[in-house]
């Protein structure tokens, strides 16, 4: 009989609308490395969440066995104390701490009510010490790299006798040697008797690194794999995580005739310099006119980036490379710049940025391209009301009017503003960034009808997308990014689930 | 629907807006029974107006200085500094009226636009900057009152404008007839520009409100401009003030409702990320609204020196205040992207009718500043409490 330290029997979760979580049974036993996987939005993180108190007991049903106790965490800090330690993605550091507040806050090293600094840092030196990590605890955390932000974490987690550590994706961020680096301390702390449970896209790592493998597609358990049966290869997991059958709700083009290059990007490479890294590493695609090409690839992979940095570059990156709009070279200082070239943007959050829930339907409609219905500055505002309608009309809005206030809207309608505003500004080129993430079923066909009747008018379009089946689907042609990097350009034809995750899981 | 149902649901729409018009009537109403018809004489509404003048034109421009998701704390000591500039220009170096008020108001547009750059390119938060500023200009204007002290402005035209009236053209019963004259065109012009809308409307077929449901709007704001039309008349017609303030509120309720600059400025309030993926340029709108946000706390210095007919070592304390206080209890949301110029005129004239009311009642300044800070929170509040209602 096996020691499991996890048994998570039965777990469903639902969200009002949708179950994120079906029936879901996860066993981790002690001492392994246990490498989580699925798409984006399978429930890996929900299942992490569940465990870790985010949504606390009674949310869910099903029960939590650790460490042989049924556990019933109302709260974050239950788990805690138990001996779970959960590391996300978007590390959750002090920049402007030192790494000794960093490790113990929350946790204060106390004599009497008092923080007993000096006793914290001789401390934190040994936790840091644990982690391989050699600064001075004094730092502040602004002034190490991610890499080694991410071993501050783990020695943050250390520090509270954590059983059981948990990391989302923890490489996502960090170059090879780093990643490296933390597979070497993973591999460390288990032979101290550290469980982990690692949630992780790149199939090299979870075949170097995982005893078990779990596969969950959409909220289920698909499968455990062994690593000791020799099961974890990139074959079976490939198969297992996207073994699904497309449903046929991609409506059909005919006559596909493509046109000219509209786009071309060469070389292109951008630089954040928030986050002190390159986001898009030397991408080549095109664009013809009449195509829609598919951008595929895991949350992450650089494609929003890519898609901002053609568009205007509103986030400031550096950029090198060559950007090529109907076969004129650019660049764009502004977004509006890359408005008046004719290229537009939907983006993929669309409550985030993209539009202006406090304001009215038509206001949405005409934001963009206000001086299309403007004479001399002043905006005529009943042309404003008939083009809002006639948009509301085409693409079947449902709303009582266009003074309807977006934020009361639901997501397939906001989606179709969105879309809207930007057919307003009659580009030649679209940028769709995940166009039907969270809307219901009904509206992903109207839009993409709309796609359609778009690329009919000789429009040309860009469509990013997470949903495999949504860019095998609808796309000529598919490019597919992992990393910042373009892995691979396929013809529609030569597409198919398992050689696009191969390709983004690179 | 019938017109009692249908009105009763424009009331429920408009709840906030028309919550502000009903909350000035019933504080008039009030300081009139209380003050047995005083408060509501010519006399009265006329000096309570020459004073809402100098911060209803700041009220105005910090409206959109807030519904951009900032705060310009520096505009009332630049008001009192640039009036100083303008009283200095004026009385020591001789220079005549019709160039001193243009180079003090692009001087402020200067001086705006400077706080802008701060806080768009620079990235210094607004409180922190226009604090900066705040203190600079009260330094500042420290500085060119020392010599003389209190500057006294002898130029006729110029104390015109805070202190006259338009000419009256004669008197009919004791009215000035030019106001009245003014008065009408202002209630002609109201009139065709609601047929106008209605009849454009009807021409898009758009939905428009009933036929008697409109009939009573027209007759009520009618009847109020003629009311106040009336009233003003009784001494010596519409002041200077009085018409610049009324100017600046047209022009911006202009500027914010019909163009595109407007547009711009509430969609960088709403979602300034979303605006920048528009091709809206959110610095050029921020340069823009500080840059009138300085233009007029120099119309207000103007204003207010031309009023006290001398430039003093004082003017412009706690008038930015008094300015973010009348914009808030007209309606502007500190969550950015909403605000109407109109409310925060209201919002100006709701606070200083309070200060006037209670002065005539000789309610003690202790007593004054604590029911003008509870009516501005109440005001927030209520603001607060219709908009959840709404979400």
């Amino acid at each position: 009989m096996s020691d499991y330290i996890l048994e998570m029997k039965s777990i469903t979760k639902e969200f009002p609308g949708v179950k994120a979580l079906t029936d879901v049974s996860f066993k981790v036993e002690r001492g392994e490395i246990h490498c989580l996987i699925g798409e984006n939005g399978a429930g890996k993180s929900t299942l992490m969440k569940v465990l870790s108190g985010v949504y606390p007991h009674g949310t869910y049903s099903g029960d939590i066995v650790f460490d042989g106790k049924v556990q019933t965490f109302g709260k974050i800090n239950d788990s805690v104390k138990t001996g779970i330690a959960i590391i996300y993605q978007e590390l959750a550091l002090f920049p402007d701490l030192t790494v000794y507040e960093n490790i113990f806050a929350g946790n204060e090293v106390k004599r009497g009510g008092i923080v007993d600094w000096n006793r914290t840092i001789v401390e934190a030196k040994r936790m840091l010490n644990k982690v391989g990590l050699n600064v001075n605890p004094e730092t502040l955390i602004k002034e190490l790299g991610v890499g080694k932000q991410q071993l501050v974490e783990i020695a943050k987690a250390l520090s509270k006798d954590v059983k059981l550590l948990i990391l989302d994706e923890p490489t996502a961020a960090l170059n090879e040697n780093d990643s490296e680096n933390l597979l070497d301390l993973l591999r460390q702390l288990k032979r101290q008797g550290i469980t982990c449970i690692m949630i992780s896209h790149k199939l090299k790592e979870v075949i170097s690194i995982a005893d078990k493998a779990t596969v969950i597609r959409d909220g289920r358990t698909i499968c455990t794999l062994d690593a000791a049966k020799g099961e974890i290869t990139e074959g079976v997991i490939i198969k297992n995580m996207v073994g699904r059958e497309i449903e046929d709700i991609y409506p059909k083009r005919a006559n596909k005739k493509f046109g000219d290059k509209v786009l071309e990007v060469r070389d292109w490479t951008a630089y954040d310099v928030k986050s002190g890294r390159n986001v898009v590493k030397n991408a080549n695609l095109h664009v013809k006119k009449g195509e829609i090409v598919g951008i595929a690839g895991l949350m992450g992979s650089g494609r929003t980036e890519l898609a901002l940095s053609i568009f205007g570059n509103p986030k400031s990156y550096k950029l090198q490379g060559d950007l090529v709009v109907e076969g004129k070279s650019r660049s764009f200082k502004h977004t509006s710049d890359a408005i008046e070239a004719g290229i537009a943007y939907v983006t993929e959050d669309r409550k985030g940025d993209g539009l202006f829930l406090l304001q009215d339907i038509k206001s949405n409609v005409s934001a963009a391209n206000l001086h299309g219905i403007a004479r001399g500055g002043v905006i005529n505002q009943n042309e404003e009301v008939k083009i809002a309608n006639e948009y509301k009309k085409s693409m079947n809005v449902k709303a009582p009017s266009v003074e309807q206030i977006v934020g009361n809207l639901s997501g397939g309608n906001q989606q179709k503003v969105s879309l809207g505003k930007w057919l307003f500004v009659g580009p030649k080129l679209l940028i769709l960034d995940e166009p039907t993430r969270g809307i219901d079923v009904g509206a992903k066909f109207e839009i993409y009808t709309i796609m359609n009747k778009l690329i009919a008018e000789g429009m040309s379009i860009i469509m990013i997308s997470s949903e495999l089946g949504e860019v095998l689907g609808m796309s000529d042609r598919v490019y597919v990014m992992a990393e910042g990097r373009i892995k691979g350009e396929l013809p529609i034809e030569e597409a198919d689930q398992e050689k696009i995750m191969q390709l983004a899981t690179q | 629907m019938n017109f009692f149902s249908e009105a009763k649901s424009l009331i429920k729409v408009n709840i906030r807006e028309y919550g502000m018009y009903i909350a000035l009537f019933v504080i008039m109403l009030t300081f009139s029974i209380m003050t047995d018809g005083l408060f509501m004489s010519s006399r009265n509404i006329s000096n309570l107006l020459d004073m809402t003048g100098y911060t209803a034109v700041l009220a105005v421009g910090m409206t959109l200085v807030i519904v951009i998701r900032h705060i310009d704390l520096s505009v009332g000591f630049a008001a009192g500094f640039m009036g100083a500039i303008a009283a200095i220009m004026l009385s020591n170096w001789g220079v005549p009226v019709y160039i001193t008020i243009p180079v003090i108001l692009v001087l402020g547009v200067v001086i705006g636009m400077f706080n802008g750059v701060l806080v768009a390119s620079v990235g210094i938060p607004a409180f922190v900057s226009s604090l900066a500023a705040m203190l600079i200009f009260r330094g500042a204007l420290l500085m060119v009152t020392e010599k003389t002290g209190t500057i006294i402005v002898k130029n006729e035209h110029f104390n015109a404008l805070g202190n006259g009236f338009i000419p009256s053209l004669g008197e009919v019963g004791g009215l000035s007839v030019l106001s009245l004259i003014l008065g009408l065109v202002v209630i002609a012009l109201y009139v065709y520009f609601e047929f106008a809308n209605r009849r454009n409307k009807l021409k898009y077929e758009f939905e428009v409100v009933s036929g008697g449901i409109f009939a009573v709007k027209l007759v009520f704001v009618s009847a109020i401009i003629a009311y106040i039309t009336w009233i003003i008349a009784g001494y010596n017609g519409f002041s200077w003030t009085v018409v610049i303030m009324l100017a600046v509120v047209v022009i911006y309720h202009f500027l914010t409702t019909k163009t595109v600059l407007g547009r711009h400025i509430y969609a960088v309030g709403s979602n300034p990320e979303a605006a920048h993926l528009s091709g809206i340029s959110v610095k050029k709108i921020t340069y823009i609204v500080f840059g009138s946000m300085g233009m007029l706390s120099a119309l207000s210095g103007i204003l207010f020196t031309a009023r006290l007919q001398s430039a003093t070592t004082t003017a412009g304390t706690l008038f930015e205040l008094d300015a973010i206080a009348a914009a808030y209890v007209g309606g502007v949301s500190a969550a950015g992207g909403v605000g109407k110029v109109t409310g925060s005129i209201i919002g100006a004239i709701v606070m200083t009718s309070l200060t006037s009311g209670m002065n005539l009642l000789g309610v003690g300044i202790s007593y004054q500043y604590m029911i003008r800070g509870g009516v501005l929170a109440a005001a927030v509040i209520f603001d607060v409490l219709t908009r959840k209602k709404r979400a």
